[in-house]
């Protein structure tokens, strides 16, 4: 593990290494060095199971963070490799020909968060979502209450509790006293 | 089982696929879903057929979206967890320990001795049930409904004990951030026992009359091949990856909870086919309900069963990110939890097992597989198609 990490501080000028368990790793590296650093940490050091691909949508700071977690079965350990990529032009190189399970992963975040893996098998097809013309959902941006006011109604006769209050006043009652 | 040298098969273009014009009229395109009989909830498979054998298979989901991961995003992290356990309806308790853990890491919060027992025993007790609705499921596909009425009346035995402890016979949202909602009830251990054995007594009559069934064997066996070189590609875990002889089970490879101290081999088999993973699924399940005794003599009878929590309303969890796993029947169940230092997770992206099983791999898989068979090979991978689409 150690000496990954090593090469891919040397050779990708990898940065911000987050030690969080004795078996998980995260790292960021550069977005043109990306599919390098995945390659020879699934070659040459035994990272084989593509664990899960996912994205962060960093909305404030106006970027994307992509995560590739992989798993080396051997040595048990797990490495999250981190790229940041900005939300003006989401465009990543695929991976599909790493894992073929890659391909649903990218499918997904092409339409859930608009990034883009070009040559990725059927990566323009709607994967979850058929006939979606809005942003894409998942990123920050979209508004779930306003999209679900819009698009469904309330049934009539029905109440509801604000359910932050009504949890204030069924955990902490004496705090609501003091108020 | 397809053969290449049969005439009437299309030729194979130069990726492995099929040459299918469908205006010849020699094939048909067929839909089997969303009410798919191979499957706990709904999702379709668009099959193109020629005679009664599947020559492609597009695996269609989007059924049950109902955006679970923008939900927490939306929740401080004390309402994400009635949620979570909602993305798995056969076994939800899995769901509720990743959250919980995730959250626990990030938070540096440490829990009890005997709520960390009562979690191990939780989620062992959903294998058990789980595995008995599976195993009428599979007998099921192939026409056998009366081994699934006796396992379903067993599930509910285990569902009664999951009330008596929770309050509720499906989801139980019964462990939280911080250690588990109620302790063990009292005579809980008893009961849990008589339960185990009215199991195991039953099991004995599902092994003779399902897995020596002449049709079951001659359906099921070599059905649904999976070569041990496609796990790492296609991310196979769980029994499935079991099944082919690879013993990955996340309890033993990273034991989490109290798995570092109870006594197990994860179980494996060799050939493979749908026949093997029920075998390997059947044995699993035996293996679990072992497991619930050594928990139960292990359990400490004293103790807190939560540790105590800031004001979870006013909550916030110091930045970072984290990936926590568990062996659910499936294979490996992940959470990957980002916080930003806020009351609210920045994202919440849920690993489940059937995300890769039931796309990639069956899409491989059932190709030249007779029709009246898809449903048997989409039981034998295990899919509950909420963990897909979250």
């Amino acid at each position: 593990m150690n000496n990954l990490l090593n090469e891919l501080k040397n050779l990708f000028k990898a940065s911000d290494l987050e030690h969080k368990r004795d078996d998980l790793v995260f790292i960021t590296v550069e977005k043109h060095y990306l599919p390098f650093a995945i390659k020879l940490a699934k070659d040459n050091y035994g990272f084989r199971h593509l664990i899960l691909m996912t994205a962060v949508d960093w909305l404030e700071d106006g970027f994307f963070q992509v995560t590739y977690l992989l798993r080396n079965y051997s040595t048990k350990k797990d490495i999250g490799i981190r790229v940041f990529i900005p939300r003006t032009e989401p465009v990543i190189e695929s991976i599909h020909n790493m894992w073929e399970t890659a391909a649903t992963y990218q499918r997904e975040l092409k339409e859930m968060f608009g990034i883009d893996f070009p040559g990725s098998p059927k990566i323009n097809e709607p994967f979850i979502l058929e006939g979606w013309d809005d942003i894409p959902p998942y990123r920050r941006d979209f508004d779930t209450k306003k999209y679900s006011e819009e698009t469904f109604f309330p049934r009539p006769g029905r109440s509801t509790n604000d359910p932050e209050e009504y949890m204030k006043k069924k955990l902490y009652p004496q705090e609501e006293k003091d108020v | 089982m397809f053969k290449e040298d049969r005439s009437k098969f299309p030729k194979k273009l130069a990726d492995g696929s099929f040459d299918i014009d469908l205006e010849s009229h020699k094939f048909t395109k067929i839909w089997q879903g969303p009410q798919h009989p191979g499957i706990t909830g709904n999702m379709s498979l668009e099959l193109i057929i020629q005679g009664d054998e599947v020559m492609k298979c597009t695996t269609h989901v989007g059924y049950l979206h109902r955006g679970f991961e923008k939900l927490i995003e939306r929740r401080k992290y004390i309402q994400g967890f009635p949620i979570v356990c909602r993305i798995c309806v056969p076994e939800p308790d899995f769901n509720e320990y990743n959250f919980a853990a995730a959250v626990e890491e990030l938070a540096g919060i440490e829990i009890p001795e005997k709520a960390i027992w009562i979690r191990t025993l939780v989620l062992e007790m959903a294998r058990t049930a789980s595995y008995l609705m599976w195993l009428g499921g599979a007998a099921g596909s192939l026409g056998m409904g009366m081994i699934g009425q006796w396992t379903n009346y067993l599930r509910d035995y285990m569902l009664d004990r999951f009330e008596e402890l929770s309050g509720g016979r499906i989801y139980h949202m019964y462990i939280l951030p911080g250690g588990v909602r109620n302790n063990l009830p009292d005579g809980f251990k008893q009961r849990m026992l008589d339960t185990l054995d009215d199991i195991e007594k039953v099991m004995k009559d599902v092994d003779t009359v399902l897995m020596n069934n002449a049709v079951f064997k001659k359906r099921t066996v070599g059905l649904g091949y999976i070569d041990p070189s496609w796990i790492e590609p296609y991310g196979i875990s769980g029994p499935n990856a079991r099944a082919a002889g690879v013993p990955l089970d996340v309890r033993k490879d990273a034991p989490y909870l109290k798995y570092s101290e109870l006594d197990f081999e994860p179980v494996t088999g060799k050939d493979s086919d749908a026949f093997t993973r029920t075998d390997v699924r059947r044995k699993d399940l035996l293996m679990s309900i072992d497991l619930i005794r050594q928990i139960l003599d292990k359990i400490p009878e004293k103790g807190d069963f939560i540790a105590k929590l800031p004001n979870v309303l006013n909550w916030e969890i110091p930045k970072g990110e984290t990936y926590i796993r568990s062996e659910c029947t499936r294979g490996e169940y992940g959470y990957y939890m980002v916080s930003d230092g806020s009351m609210y997770p920045r994202r919440v992206n849920v690993r489940g097992p059937s995300y890769t099983h039931a796309i990639a791999l069956m899409e491989k898989l059932a190709v030249g597989v007779n029709i009246s068979d898809t449903a048997a090979l989409m039981v034998s991978l295990h899919t509950y198609p909420p963990e897909i689409e979250r």
